[in-house]
């Protein structure tokens, strides 16, 4: 029988395998940002223990860092002392680090591919959960706790029990505007938040084949809000050509030997999957949030719904007290709801293309009079781009604020947070109670929904915009 | 690792499906650069409401946490298993839960017993209709027992082992370090190295 993508990486990886015991695999990639590696370096001091491959070690600071005022230093004194940990870490420990300032610096998940760090075939691991967006390459990508950071770091392998397997077959034509967040909202409603537990997915089937390099991180970064082990797609010419020049690209007679072996890693015809889920990309429409985690999603033409629909126990008391915390009423049209802040950014959507679709949205227009909008490109790099391209202009005329990169309003652990009851609608990937800041309430969105509702003052798309810009000027 | 072998101690029933990361300690708490004093951040924003079950003083000093469906989802932050732990807790109980969540706990020494819902709802009723009557949790023989409650749990047999004797896993995986050497031997040539960096535009 024939191997899925995800078994070909696998094995090409097992550096021992023994029954009754976790294969031990090799790590291609260890990403390291300030949040959750200061006590695995700690680790290594007191046993006396250094790290095996820097060459294969990347660190930058992304979780803390401000958005404004990157040249001063930090004023928080808790988020400055671990990030200045990190970087006393990285000179003790020989590691590769992108700091502040650095034009390289930028979210952990956007700067890997970013510098084609990250490559089919590879395992990628980061003390961060959105490190499945790397599996857009055809990479075995996932997050691990600080243990496991230690265990990488001391050891660049790391003993995992061999997950199941489940393919996402995604055919049809999405519809014009459409995005790869509306697909992977549309698709962990469909699913729930723990659909994919003990899974690496594949995402595969003719909509994910048209899909950008871009757009198709932004499908595999939100794997792991279903509850996946990882993401894969295949890698194929769109791959290719996404990698070809770039920085850490291999060259000459080494790109040819690297293409034909990322050529093989597609799932054999013959491939058993343990479990398979279809979606029809051509029945889909802007997909929103309404609760509090990222499997509570509508149609942004629905309505909130109402907990009594729903028949599992867990899933009624749940919707509660998500509606409670949302403040929101069963039956209201979601385009009704009104927001404060509009945050565009994230490892999902921080990257280029997902800056010039916003921003095509929101040209010649006015963002609402109360409503604040953060632009936040999700690295140095996507930053110079968008200004090269006058994206910062264009945000910026319309009112937006546009800022230096990171995680920003993400999670609250930088000065970018909601405050107590105000509302985001947000490009990011997790609508968690508190999540952008203490009793802060967010609704998921893709950036042309982010942009369009920045303009209207309440959740909307694109197509709203059409006559409603009067009432707003 | 402390070994762990069983455990006695009262529980707290949490009745929240989908309890993520973020919820058992939210972000602004994770910036601490040791693995102590993260008990202030657990459950912080619930924990304002007097009413929150880890304010009832019925449950005060419980060792067990029983949540609901989906616990540990999100956030891969191992802070939360270190919050949880030292706030006393040494055993989760509960039905599903996030797989990095799972696997941290595993490595900190927490023990994660998965049971169906069914035996969830049931120690729910248990806990609230006689809060403060211990629980014995055995990880040898993967019970959960009380006066007139008996139940398995489920642990794979490697995380088990593990527990029980106390290993650190980098320790056994040094244990095999050849084989790892032999591995990097024959990794192909045009794999990338973030060392010497090449940076756009030049370095």
């Amino acid at each position: 029988m024939g191997k899925t993508l995800s078994e070909k990486v696998w094995d090409a990886h097992v550096v021992r395998s023994v029954a009754g015991e976790p294969d031990l695999l090799f790590i291609d990639l260890h990403l390291v940002h300030e949040v959750t590696s200061p006590q695995a370096f700690d680790g290594l001091r007191q046993s006396g223990r250094g790290v095996r491959r820097p060459d294969l070690t990347l660190a930058t600071e992304d979780h803390n860092t401000p958005t404004l005022n990157i040249d001063r230093p930090i004023a928080d004194p808790v988020s400055r002392t671990q990030v200045e940990t990190l970087r006393k870490n990285a000179s003790e420990f020989g590691v590769r680090i992108h700091s502040l300032g650095d034009l390289d610096q930028g979210i952990v998940h956007i700067i890997g591919p970013q510098l084609v760090l990250t490559q089919p075939g590879m395992t990628v691991v980061c003390g961060d959960s959105h490190t499945s967006t790397h599996g857009a390459f055809g990479a075995l990508a996932f997050g691990i706790g600080t243990s496991e950071v230690e265990h990488v770091l001391a050891t660049q392998t790391l003993p995992q029990p061999r997950p199941k397997t489940m393919a996402v077959n995604i055919e049809g034509e999405l519809p014009p505007g459409l995005t790869a967040k509306d697909v992977v909202l549309a698709l962990i409603a469909k699913v729930g938040t723990g659909g994919g537990q003990g899974h690496i997915v594949e995402y595969r089937g003719s909509a994910i084949e048209k899909l950008s390099m871009e757009a198709r991180m932004t499908i595999c970064n939100m794997s792991i809000e279903w509850g996946a082990k990882a993401g894969m797609i295949a890698p194929d010419e769109t791959t290719f050509g996404y990698l070809k020049g770039r920085p850490h690209a291999p060259q000459g007679a080494e790109w040819d030997a690297a293409v034909e072996y990322w050529r093989t890693l597609r799932s054999d015809p013959d491939a058993h999957f343990d479990a398979e889920v279809d979606l029809d990309a051509s029945q889909l429409s802007p997909f929103v949030t309404w609760g509090t985690n990222p499997g509570q999603g509508v149609p942004l033409s629905g309505r909130v719904p109402d907990p009594e629909e729903f028949s599992e126990v867990a899933d009624r008391t749940a919707a509660t007290k998500a509606l409670e915390y949302m403040a929101l009423t069963p039956g209201q049209s979601m385009r009704e709801i009104a927001v404060d802040t509009v945050f565009l950014g994230s490892c999902t959507n921080g990257r280029i293309e997902d800056l010039r679709t916003a921003a095509d949205v929101i040209k010649g227009r006015r963002i609402a009079d109360r409503v604040r909008m953060l632009v936040v490109p999700g690295s140095a790099r996507v930053r110079l781009q968008a200004e090269a391209e006058g994206l910062d202009v264009v945000f910026k005329e319309a009112g937006a604020e546009w800022r230096a990169a990171g995680c920003s309003m993400c999670l609250g652990m930088n000065p970018d947070q909601l405050a107590p009851g105000e509302r985001a609608a947000s490009t990011s990937n997790r609508n968690f109670e508190g999540r952008q800041g203490k009793g802060g309430r967010t609704h998921l969105v893709s950036p042309p929904v982010a942009a369009a509702t920045a303009v209207l003052g309440h959740l909307g798309s694109p197509a709203d915009l059409v006559g409603a810009v009067a009432e707003n000027r | 690792m402390e070994k762990f072998l069983t455990h006695t101690g009262t529980a707290l029933p949490l009745r929240r499906s989908n309890v993520d990361t973020d919820q058992i300690i939210p972000a602004v708490y994770l910036k601490r650069v040791v693995k102590t004093g993260f008990e202030d951040g657990l459950f912080a924003a619930w924990r304002a409401d007097p009413n929150f079950v880890l304010n009832q003083p019925q449950y005060a000093g419980a060792t067990i946490l029983i949540p609901g469906p989906d616990f540990g989802t999100g956030s891969s932050r191992e802070h939360a298993v270190w919050a949880l732990q030292n706030y006393g807790f040494r055993v989760v109980i509960g039905s599903r839960f996030g797989d990095i969540f799972r696997g941290n706990s595993g490595k900190s020494g927490l023990l994660i017993a998965q049971v169906d819902q069914k035996i969830v709802e049931e120690l729910w009723d248990f806990v609230e209709s006689q809060p403060g009557t211990a629980l014995n949790v055995d990880l040898a023989e993967r019970t959960v027992t009380a006066p007139g409650f008996q139940a398995g749990f489920e642990i794979d047999d490697y995380t088990r082992w593990r527990l029980m004797e106390g290993l650190d896993d980098i320790g056994l995986t040094l244990r095999h370090v050849e084989d790892i050497d032999a591995f990097e031997a024959k990794r192909p040539e045009f794999l990338p190295k973030t060392l010497p960096a090449k940076v756009a535009g030049g370095s």
